[in-house]
């Protein structure tokens, strides 16, 4: 039904598809800009509201110490959390990677003669493409997240983690919902417009046919508290409520770095992702649940924990802290490389500066498409400083940056940056071969003005687009100081030092 | 063959070889203290911020709102315990299907907890809230909180919920900004909270 990542190009060939579609590049500015404001002002607010204890910035460090003390523990964590969920009547299951988790959903519908399940919004479950798993088998998985009905129905594929149709304007909206609705269910109403509350009133219809009569609903979860073997979804629509509480039997895939250790700890954390995440003080919506409670929701109650590169990046001492993640989407939102690309040119299911960094450590480096996604940034900072649970990004795509450049040590082509670090470094290595080279590229600056059409600041000459292999891409958007006709050694030689 | 639990836990052990756990749980910082009254206003004001309906009572007032929230001819369902009686309310004696509940207009419920500093209401669905699909599948929630339920913040409020009870934490009506970041309200659950603050 919608679409895969697999087999996407590299980031830059990617983003110059994206960057050429003025449509997306308007609808994206438009949401980063308009979510930035909404968050910026709640910050202020809480800085306002508690002046004494340090504010945003403060409750900041609580999210990330939460996180940190549960991923440093997490062994422990993990098995407290198996121990309580199945004391209250949940069956757990662990998952080395996708099939295996794919395997366990699937049979958890199969055994209910299930054909169809309902889904709550679910990175981790578009993570393991669990959709097209189930339907490998002949069951269909109905996503019920407005957002996530209009990238199903148009078999399209999400570009933001919290909007994912962000690309789609209400005409587009209106019609995927006209053409699609029909054939999947009940079928949109005559007359449709394009106003936003009449297309959601749409999406209630055709959905609440499918909640009512669902057995099996797939959720992830925000978080997954051990001491209590609760699971926590954080939503908006009311979706999330009924898939967690209509059908009979729930299965939850939560990756392993969801722990929270203790239901006091929630507090930083239900009180930033809101506010990080829709700019609001709280979502309409938060359900937890601990395991089955009789007569109330699903009797029967599943739980995957799943590793899939967790660990893998969990055994990174720098890349660590990304698992602290709690996908609020406030990264993404003061990119400026994610705000005229979209999350498309990413590749993958988490796009912008997380996941520049986090598809790197999950899936290791040496495939070309997730070597290219560390460059994927102008190493800024605005991400870090957005961060409700302070992860360093940049720091983490300069590590993996390095990590990635290791990776092509014995490569029998070099690349350009290669060839021309390893010049410097014969250069620099010696002074005469640096005196030589000096006067090579005053010859060459002396030419590279000739190509010149811009200059810099203070009116000194640059080079507008340089030829030559490597130097072309990387002068097309930047000006390259033309070098100066004389060398500082050779004028010093001159001049004795300027006594002369 | 070893199974994917021991194979799971042993790579995090591998990969945490040189970590020492912290064991001390991570206090977050407080709100600056306000008197009472100002956070029961506090709430008020926040929970009508979500485009909720709310509205103030004395408890002497309180079943006469109850009964002016319900629009004229609507089909009315309370669970059982519910702290004040509804004329013509069918009672949820657990037997009423999905379909049921979908052809029931109104829902009138107490709370357990409200936060006043994000304007939420919590429920636990022990007695006077009823099970949680009660107060998901009607159109309109009534919702009865009293003022000595209001708290602060966050935090006050997980230390009186009990995290064994299945909890469902409102902030006003359901809504998405998924269509070009348009705020609508109601999408799947109820499309009114109306909210009584009784004290
Ligand atoms: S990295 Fe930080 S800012 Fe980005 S989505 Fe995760 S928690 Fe939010």
């Amino acid at each position: 039904m919608s679409g895969t990542f697999v087999g996407m190009p590299a980031f830059p060939e990617a983003a110059r598809a994206a960057l050429g579609d003025t449509q997306l590049r308007h609808n994206l500015a438009h949401a980063t800009g308009v979510i930035r404001a909404k968050r910026s002002r709640l910050v202020t607010e809480v800085e306002e509201s508690m002046p004494e204890s340090g504010g945003w910035e403060a409750l900041r460090l609580a999210g990330a110490g939460v996180k940190d003390r549960a991923l440093r523990d997490l062994e422990t964590q993990l098995v407290l959390l198996e121990e309580r969920l199945t004391a209250a009547g949940a069956t757990v299951h662990w998952a080395r990677d996708a099939a295996e988790a794919n395997a366990i959903v699937v049979a958890v519908a199969q055994r209910h003669q299930a054909t169809e399940v309902v889904k709550v919004k679910s990175m981790v479950t578009q993570e393991i493409g669990l959709n097209e798993a189930l339907e490998a088998e002949g069951i269909d998985a109905w996503e019920t997240d407005l957002a996530e009905i209009i990238v199903q129905l148009g078999d399209d594929l999400p570009s933001h983690i919290l909007v994912p149709a962000i690309h789609r304007n209400r005409a587009e909206i209106r019609e995927i919902f006209l053409r699609e609705m029909g054939k999947v269910g009940k079928p949109a109403p005559e007359g449709l417009t394009d106003e936003p509350a009449v297309l959601a009133g749409a999406a209630r219809e055709h959905l609440r046919e499918k909640f009512l009569r669902a057995k099996v609903a797939v959720s992830g979860a925000n978080f997954a508290i051990a001491e209590t073997g609760t699971l926590v979804v954080v939503e908006s629509e009311g979706n999330g409520r009924m898939c967690l509480t209509l059908p009979e039997v729930l299965v939850s895939v939560v990756g392993i770095e969801k722990v929270v250790p203790t239901w006091a700890e929630l507090d930083p954390l239900l009180r930033l992702l809101p506010r990080s995440s829709t700019g609001e003080r709280m979502n309409p919506y938060t359900s937890t649940w601990s395991g089955v409670t009789p007569g109330d929701g699903p009797q029967e109650v599943h739980v995957v924990l799943l590793d899939n590169g967790r660990t893998r990046a969990l055994a990174d001492d720098v890349g660590r802290q990304a698992l602290r993640c709690i996908r609020c989407s406030a990264c993404l939102n003061v990119c400026p490389v994610y705000e005229r690309t979209g999350g498309h040119a990413y590749g993958s299911v988490y796009p912008g500066p997380i996941g520049a960094i986090l598809n790197p450590l999950l899936k290791g480096t040496g495939d070309p498409q997730t070597d290219s996604l560390p460059y994927a940034s102008s190493l800024c900072g605005a991400c870090f400083e957005a961060c409700p649970v302070r992860i360093d990004i940049p720091e983490v795509l300069v590590h993996l940056r390095s990590k990635v450049v290791d990776g092509h040590r014995d490569d029998t082509v070099p690349k350009a940056e290669a060839v021309a670090f390893k010049g410097a470094a014969y250069a620099l290595g010696d002074s005469r071969r640096l005196a030589w080279a000096e006067r090579a590229s005053g010859l060459a600056g002396r030419v590279m003005t000739r190509f010149g059409r811009t200059s810099l600041p203070g009116g000194r000459a640059a080079a507008g687009r340089v030829p030559g292999p490597g130097v072309g891409k990387w002068t097309s958007a930047r000006d390259l100081p033309a070098p100066p006709a004389e060398s500082f050694r050779a004028w010093w030689k001159r001049t004795d030092g300027g006594r002369r | 063959m070893s199974s994917a639990r021991e194979d799971i836990l042993g790579r995090v052990r591998a990969a945490l070889a040189d970590v020492e756990p912290d064991r001390e749980p991570v206090v977050a910082p407080r709100l600056a203290v306000r008197p009472a009254e100002e956070v029961v206003d506090l709430f008020a004001e926040r929970v009508e911020d979500y485009r909720a309906i709310v509205e103030r009572c004395t408890p002497e007032q309180l079943a006469g709102r109850v009964a002016a929230a319900v629009p004229p001819g609507a089909s009315v369902v309370v669970p059982a315990g519910l702290s004040v009686d509804v004329a013509g309310a069918a009672v949820d004696d657990g037997t009423l299907t999905s379909a049921d509940l979908d052809a029931l207009d109104v829902v009138v419920t107490d709370a357990r907890v409200g936060v006043a500093e994000t304007g939420t209401i919590v429920l636990d669905h022990t007695a006077g809230m009823g099970r949680r699909a009660l107060t998901l599948v009607p159109d309109r929630h009534v919702c009865i909180v009293r003022t000595e339920q209001v708290v602060a913040d966050v935090p006050d409020a997980l230390v009186l919920l009990d995290p064994a009870r299945p909890l469902t934490w409102i902030s006003g009506p359901s809504a998405t900004s998924d269509i070009e970041l348009d705020r609508v309200e109601g999408v799947h659950g109820p499309r009114t909270l109306h909210v009584i603050l009784v004290g």
